[in-house]
């Protein structure tokens, strides 16, 4: 008779989701425990993609480790970028020249609507409907296009230099830039009819993976999921850097704290740096690209912090110099590591279908979290 | 000779042969439409590599499919898992015994015909539930356990919506409510004063639910549970879970067609000057415009031998609408022209619907199957036999 107590043994069902795992972005690894189909706890295993980049960092020199932030977060090259050039520029004491800053302005924008667009057509996809996606590659398209003509790479750009940028913007940019805000407002009117009011769309995203402000600050967690919780903290204007504080814009925010109030802010997101690019293109002032940075850049010795917004939230570098070449210690702050750390929070009590909605609404990039 | 032709089994036995050894083709050519319409709502192209516009796709992936290593988990219950595609299979194929593709072309016409496809349709589920269960996987168990919740769910409303068209049909066999939407002159969906259009929507849900469809494709949810089900399954054996959906897709969409849009009726058949407009020129036409298209395909591709296929497409279009265009052949093939016409324009929707929404969750699944398709196809029922009650 022994063998019928372990036949109506309900204990809780532990599940696997990952690494190999279609909707978990990458190679994250959620252990879900279960109670029939309800989540009671999810714990996240991550390092899969660890390369040691801060590691890198002292033992390269201040420019030769730039491209590897581009390999961070890969859907958001060029704020990567900005984040590290900008913490060795306060580091160094660099003036960067303003039409340097303005075209930074641009293209981090664009890269903020790539970085977006690939957050929508995902997060859509693990929710079910099959087709954004398409449409939201096809839009990013455009923006990687520009960023080829610009530097040459579509996704890791490389595209800022310490002390300003490296190539001159290319002759039709101001009018590319424009045509593609003109075209990509109505794709984004296109993408809320799909959404915003479709009844399984809401249904699926409506008081799914509350996380309220006091949770977000308890957690550190930045960026639209922060806003979402009614939190009006955006750096752009909380900090200017690089110029922001000359653009009109507004913070987008949402009341609620659920998937569907992120998936809203992000949306209005695509508005808003539409806005900033079309005022940063206008306003594109002729003169220098570059500081002045010596060819062996040997910074004082010191320390320095620069935060910025990357589209997934507070992405800050933190540099130690010992005076030489290469910098002494480097950390980064990534927002997609920190905003995972809410995911057990999120999911306790969901769906495991709400599992995959709300890790996309989290808006991870696993070379990020893992560095 | 005469008494082979005479023999009453060799209709059913023709007919049997032709769609078990047809349907596993039109399978796979429903995979290629499928792909194709949502390659078009998606602007991509589809499958476009194997053969001319990817004509060719099905085969090679039969063919792939047939050679694949043949792997059975070392955990799994080895009997039921190989059992279990070959149950789904064989109801999914079984039920198209009773389905009247035209009043000439048909299996067998039982008095209880539209029972047994029900009846047939609900065992394919316990393929699905042994298979899962068999595998011995997380997610082919919670696959498994969803697929049955779900069909036990959606059968309530498919069979309340179906009573309520066979009690306008008063009969239960299917060539039976065939001929009484001829003998009405409308088709059960719009008679009733258009009551009926009520339960026709819902059987139609029901049906994308039961079949397995999106946004009701929680069994096989990829973004959630992997593949539900069938996560284990790999090579000819998926191939039969596969075969066994787009046949039911297939038959459910027949039955759809058949109960409350007249079958192989055409449309407004009681009007006599209607005749040849649809039921000559509609056809040549179709034909023709399909043909052209294939012999513009035939000019626009570049190796000889994707000429050749396009070019013989295309000829055998024109020879179709050469066809129609002989009244005795016309009479033969009209019928079964119809129904196919209408069976594919329900595959379409089914296509149309799977590109355009969300998946739901499971709890919303039931809260749309038993707080608002029940209670609707039940008030259907009831609104709709007092109509009846009133106007007999």
């Amino acid at each position: 008779m022994a063998t019928s107590t372990t036949f109506l043994d309900t204990n809780e069902l532990v599940l696997n989701m990952g690494p190999q795992h279609p909707s978990t972005h990458g190679v994250l690894r959620v252990i879900l425990k279960l109670d029939g189909e309800k989540v009671m706890g999810a714990d996240c295993v991550i390092g899969y993609l660890h390369r040691g980049v801060e590691k890198i960092a002292e033992n390269r020199t201040y420019q030769q480790f730039a491209p590897y932030v581009d390999r961070m977060d890969y859907v958001a090259a060029v704020s990567n970028g900005l984040g590290y050039c900008l913490a060795v520029e306060t580091l160094g004491g660099i003036e960067v020249p303003e039409r340097a800053q303005c075209v930074r302005v641009i293209l981090t924008e664009l890269n903020r609507i790539a970085s977006h667009l690939l957050w929508l057509g995902t997060h859509a996809l693990d929710i079910g409907a099959m087709t954004p996606v398409f449409y939201c590659f096809r839009e990013r398209e455009e923006v990687l296009k520009i960023f080829e003509k610009y530097c040459g790479a579509r996704l890791t750009t490389h595209a800022f230099r310490i002390g300003g940028l490296q190539y001159e913007t290319y002759d039709t940019f101001e009018k590319d830039c424009h045509a593609f805000c003109d075209w990509f407002e109505k794709k984004v009117d296109e993408y809320e009819e799909l959404l915003t009011t479709n009844r399984i769309w809401v249904g699926r995203t409506k008081g799914v993976g509350i996380l309220d402000a006091e949770a977000c600050k308890t957690y550190g967690v930045t960026g639209p999921v922060l806003r979402a919780a009614g939190v009006e903290w955006d750096l752009r204007k909380a900090q200017p850097y690089c110029g922001y504080e000359k653009y009109d814009f507004d913070i987008p925010t949402c009341a609620n704290g659920d998937t569907y109030d992120r998936y809203i802010v992000r949306m209005q997101e695509f508005r808003q740096s539409v806005r900033i690019i079309r005022q940063a293109v206008d306003s594109l002032p002729e003169g220098p690209i570059k500081g002045r940075v010596s060819k062996v850049f040997k910074p004082p010795i010191g320390e320095a912090y620069e935060s910025i917004e990357a589209p997934k939230g507070e992405l800050g570098y933190y540099v130690v110099s010992d005076g030489s070449t290469q910098p002494y210690r480097l950390r980064v702050r990534p927002p997609s590591f920190v905003n995972l750390q809410a995911l057990d929070e999120m999911c306790r009590g969901c769906l495991v279908a709400d599992v995959v909605a709300i890790i996309g609404t989290i808006d991870i990039v696993l070379g990020e979290v893992d560095r | 000779m005469e008494e082979i032709l005479d023999n009453p089994y060799l209709q059913p036995i023709i007919a049997t042969l032709l769609i078990v050894a047809v349907f596993p083709l039109v399978a796979g050519y429903m995979v290629l439409a499928e792909r194709k319409v949502l390659a078009d709502l998606q602007v991509r192209l589809g499958p476009m590599r194997v053969g001319p516009y990817g004509f060719l796709q099905p085969l090679a992936d039969a063919f792939k499919l047939m050679l694949k290593e043949d792997i059975i988990p070392a955990a799994s219950d080895k009997w039921i898992f190989w059992g279990a595609p070959v149950l789904s299979t064989f109801t999914a194929l079984t039920a198209f015994a009773v389905i009247p593709f035209s009043d000439k072309f048909y299996v067998a016409d039982v008095n209880i015909g539209i029972l047994f496809i029900l009846a047939m349709s609900s065992l394919g589920i316990l393929g699905l539930i042994l298979g899962g269960w068999s595998s011995n996987s997380k997610y082919s168990l919670l696959g498994a356990l969803r697929s049955a919740a779900q069909m036990v769910s959606y059968e309530v409303p498919l069979g309340f919506t179906t009573v309520t068209a066979l009690m306008v049909a008063e009969t239960l066999s299917m060539q039976g409510i065939v001929q009484s939407q001829l003998d009405k002159g409308v088709w059960i969906a719009f008679s009733n004063y258009g009551l009926m259009l009520v339960p026709a929507v819902v059987f139609i849900i029901a049906a994308v639910a039961e079949t397995n469809r999106a946004p009701f494709d929680l069994p096989e949810a990829e973004s959630e549970i992997v593949a539900g089900f069938h996560t284990e399954y790999s090579g000819f054996r998926w191939a039969l879970f596969f075969l066994a959906e787009y046949a039911s897709i297939f038959v459910i969409c027949g039955i759809a067609v058949t109960v409350f849009f007249g079958g192989w009726l055409r449309p407004f058949a009681n009007v006599g000057f209607l005749e040849t407009p649809l039921n000559v020129a509609f056809p040549i036409l179709l034909f023709v415009v399909i043909g052209a298209g294939c012999a513009l395909g035939a000019v626009r591709v570049t190796l000889a031998y994707e000429k050749a296929i396009m070019g013989v497409l295309a000829l055998a279009m024109f020879l179709v609408a050469g066809l129609f265009a002989i009244p005795m052949i016309n009479e033969l093939i009209i019928g079964f022209f119809w129904f196919l016409f209408k069976v594919l324009i329900f595959i379409y929707v089914f296509i149309w619907v799977r590109g355009t929404f969300p998946r739901f969750r499971y709890d919303q699944l039931m809260q749309v199957g038993w707080k608002y398709l029940i209670p609707i196809s039940m008030g259907g029922l009831i609104v709709n036999g007092i109509v009846l009650l009133f106007t007999s």
